[in-house]
């Protein structure tokens, strides 16, 4: 789960992490009277969505006024923001937070991620903030140093002091700066972050060690010890789609292409999606309605699939264990009662009672073309499609 | 003995009375594996299944000697009864859940390291299919019967496509030593490099399956391995080439986020390592059976 920009410095500012003055407003005559709030002579103004890249999407304005600052959150407000990481269809900032604007002397960059191989957390700092870390580790990969942090005894001051001497951060601050780095340590490992990103952290003109930016992402398997956190999900920033179906229980990612998927297993929803662009074809989306696929997950997932304008094929491939596909069967002649499937649709069943299962399915009367394995499945629902 | 269970493993339930223990605790009884009891802290002293129910997994082993077991408990409480196998003294222990924070999975591993080699558990899992040795023994919940006894090992990320897997082999005739479900999640108890190492010293084992998909470090790990110290041959298919980046597809752990973590790039690697690639899911036991033949 992610959060924006502002949730994630309030997180970080009550673990001990320095943040410039600012409040998130709703219209602009708000705006204005936030910035008088806050004071001083120049504000910076950000759309709030759940992206980084937001700058060079016009998404932050520098205002010397508050009453420029009205003027750049009306012209924020509602509007559609592309970046190189929301795609071309872009999200849409309904927040905008106000911000004292800071006198930058040096900008440097400082993450947090899960590290896979080593099973530690990884803490990655580099004196090249302001760049993504993509391209700090390919044009400027020297400047990066890793620290690994042992989660049992948690992260030390003298790691934090090795970072902060290694970013060249001079004697009288590396005592706030390793405050820093402890203080979004702890905010990781305390509410189950999967990543803390500051970028920049900033030096200012007046000795300041500041957290200008910050992205952080949330283990969703955890959420249910971290309700405060949960509170800070932001659902206008999520593809409806992807909504509807996290909210019934379903694993569902929109695609661009048009034959829509529904599939038991999360790899065999990934196989069927290969098999799919092997055939020539393009998945609409990945969905997994779950090992157990019950006839309350395969009605939702019809709904969600035939919700998808772009499908103009629907393939089901079911792998059937210890439900049997009878069982799945009957679930998907309840489905097709309840909803109307207006393209063509392909079915293949396997595993425990595959005769049955599609016995079933041909005494129905639901119209459908079958199919007995994920190459032939994958090959109708594209032969479909070019009919 | 095969990889990890055998026909004498003596298998507890831990969540032995809850609904998914029952069921899943019934399937593996019905396919001939030797259950031998469950835990259910409070309930210690009374009987389900006609089994006796322990209060903690330490009372268990000390009762009936049981050295594999099969979590069926809530996410929230999966990592305090892991931990509770491996101080009990418990072999191999498979985690069925699917929704165990990554930071919980950290702590067992952290919590394992404790143990000296001979003794610690292997954990399999969370978010898996558990582990079959067709004809012999069940610690998971798949469906037994599509699984032929052979020699072929398998090693999967995901449960359905493993079973597809079994499918297509015994479609070609073709047995299966062992299949173990490493599951889909960040951080697992054991890697594919974990169990791939298995495999290679086991005597019923020719040939390993490996079945991976995007994310993470652990089918390079496991290719390298194989390329520096095996003389068996590995076959692997890598689920995901349509998969866009950065994006959690279904498992937690499904996400590419560095290089070498994209279908294609795992592909890469591991032609180098010497493994042969099943170029779509649809021909992994006609892979793994050309394999054979040339062995």
């Amino acid at each position: 789960m992610d959060i924006h920009e502002y949730q994630a410095k309030k997180i970080l500012s009550d673990f001990g992490v320095t943040i410039p003055r600012g409040g998130i407003v709703y219209s602009p005559e708000n705006a204005e009277n936030k910035a008088r709030e806050i004071g001083g002579s120049r504000w910076v103004v950000k759309a709030q969505i759940h992206s980084g890249a937001r700058g060079k999407a016009g998404g932050i304005i520098i205002c010397d006024s508050p009453l420029e600052v009205a003027q750049a959150t009306d012209k924020l407000l509602g509007k559609k923001l592309v970046t190189n990481q929301t795609g071309p269809e872009g999200k849409i900032a309904n927040r905008i937070y106000i911000e004292e604007a800071t006198d930058i002397e040096r900008e440097l960059y400082l993450g947090l991620v899960f590290d896979r191989s080593s099973e530690s957390i990884m803490v990655v700092a580099s004196t090249e903030g302001g760049m993504s870390v993509e391209e700090i580790s390919k044009e400027k990969p020297e400047t990066i140093i890793r620290s690994k942090i042992e989660v049992a005894v948690g992260m030390q001051s003298f790691q934090a002091r090795e970072l902060a001497f290694g970013l060249g951060i001079e004697s009288d601050l590396i005592r706030r700066a390793s405050d820093t780095i402890i203080g979004c340590y702890k905010a990781f490992s305390e509410l189950d972050a999967t990543m803390v990103e500051v970028n920049p952290l900033v030096i200012s003109k007046q000795k300041q060690i500041l957290a200008l930016d910050c992205k952080m992402s949330f283990d969703n398997n955890a959420m249910f010890r971290r309700s405060q956190v949960s509170e800070l999900r932001d659902k206008t920033q999520e593809d409806a789609k992807e909504v509807f179906a996290s909210d019934r229980g379903l694993n569902y990612v929109s695609l661009d292409g048009n034959i829509g998927n529904i599939i038991n297993g999360a790899g065999l929803a990934m196989a069927s999606m290969d098999m799919i662009k092997l055939a020539g074809g393009s998945p609409a989306n990945f969905l997994d309605v779950g090992g157990g696929a019950t006839p309350e997950k395969i009605v939702k997932a019809f709904k969600l699939v035939t919700m998808d304008e772009k499908v103009k094929v629907i393939l089901v491939n079911i792998f059937a264990g210890i439900n049997r596909c009878d069982w799945v069967a009957e679930g998907i002649v309840e489905a097709l009662k309840k909803i109307e499937v207006n393209v063509p649709l392909v079915i293949r069943l396997a595993g425990t009672n595959v005769e049955k299962g599609n016995q079933i399915l041909k005494e129905s009367k639901i119209n459908y073309i079958e199919a007995n394995t994920l190459e032939d499945a994958a090959n109708k629902a594209v032969a479909a499609l070019n009919k | 003995m095969t990889v990890l269970i055998d026909k004498n493993s003596k298998i507890i339930i831990q969540g032995f009375t809850g609904k998914m223990g029952t069921f899943h605790a019934d399937e593996m009884i019905k396919y001939g594996s030797n259950v031998v009891g469950g835990v259910t802290p409070g309930k210690g002293g009374s009987k389900h299944l006609n089994l006796p129910v322990f209060n903690t997994v330490k009372d268990a082993v000390s009762e009936t000697g049981a050295d594999a077991s099969i979590l069926f408990v809530p996410p929230a409480f999966a990592a305090d009864s892991a931990m509770e196998a491996a101080d009990a003294g418990i072999k191999t222990c498979v985690a069925i859940v699917d929704g165990i924070p990554s930071h919980d999975m950290i702590r067992i591993k952290r919590y394992m390291r404790r143990y000296t080699k001979s003794s610690k558990m292997t954990l399999v899992g969370p978010n898996c299919a558990g582990i079959i040795s067709p004809g012999k023994s069940m610690l998971g919940i798949m469906p037994g019967h599509i699984y032929k006894e052979g020699r072929i090992g398998i090693i999967s990320r995901s449960g359905t496509l493993g079973y597809e897997a079994a499918q297509q082999l015994k479609n070609l005739s073709i047995g299966v030593s062992t299949s173990v479900g490493i599951g889909g999640d960040p951080i697992n108890g054991s890697s594919f490099r974990d169990i791939i190492e298995k495999f290679e010293t086991d005597d019923e084992t020719d040939a390993i399956l490996m079945i991976g998909e995007i994310g993470g470090p652990q089918e390079v790990a496991a290719g390298e391995f194989a390329k520096e110290n095996m003389k068996k041959p590995v076959i692997a298919y890598i689920a995901g080439l349509t998969a866009p980046k950065g994006r959690v597809m279904g498992h937690a752990g499904a996400i590419v986020s560095a290089y070498g973590e994209s279908a294609i790039e795992k592909v890469e690697i591991l032609k180098e390592c010497g493994i042969t690639i099943s170029k779509n899911p649809s021909v992994m036991g006609d892979t793994v059976k050309a394999v054979l033949e040339k062995i």
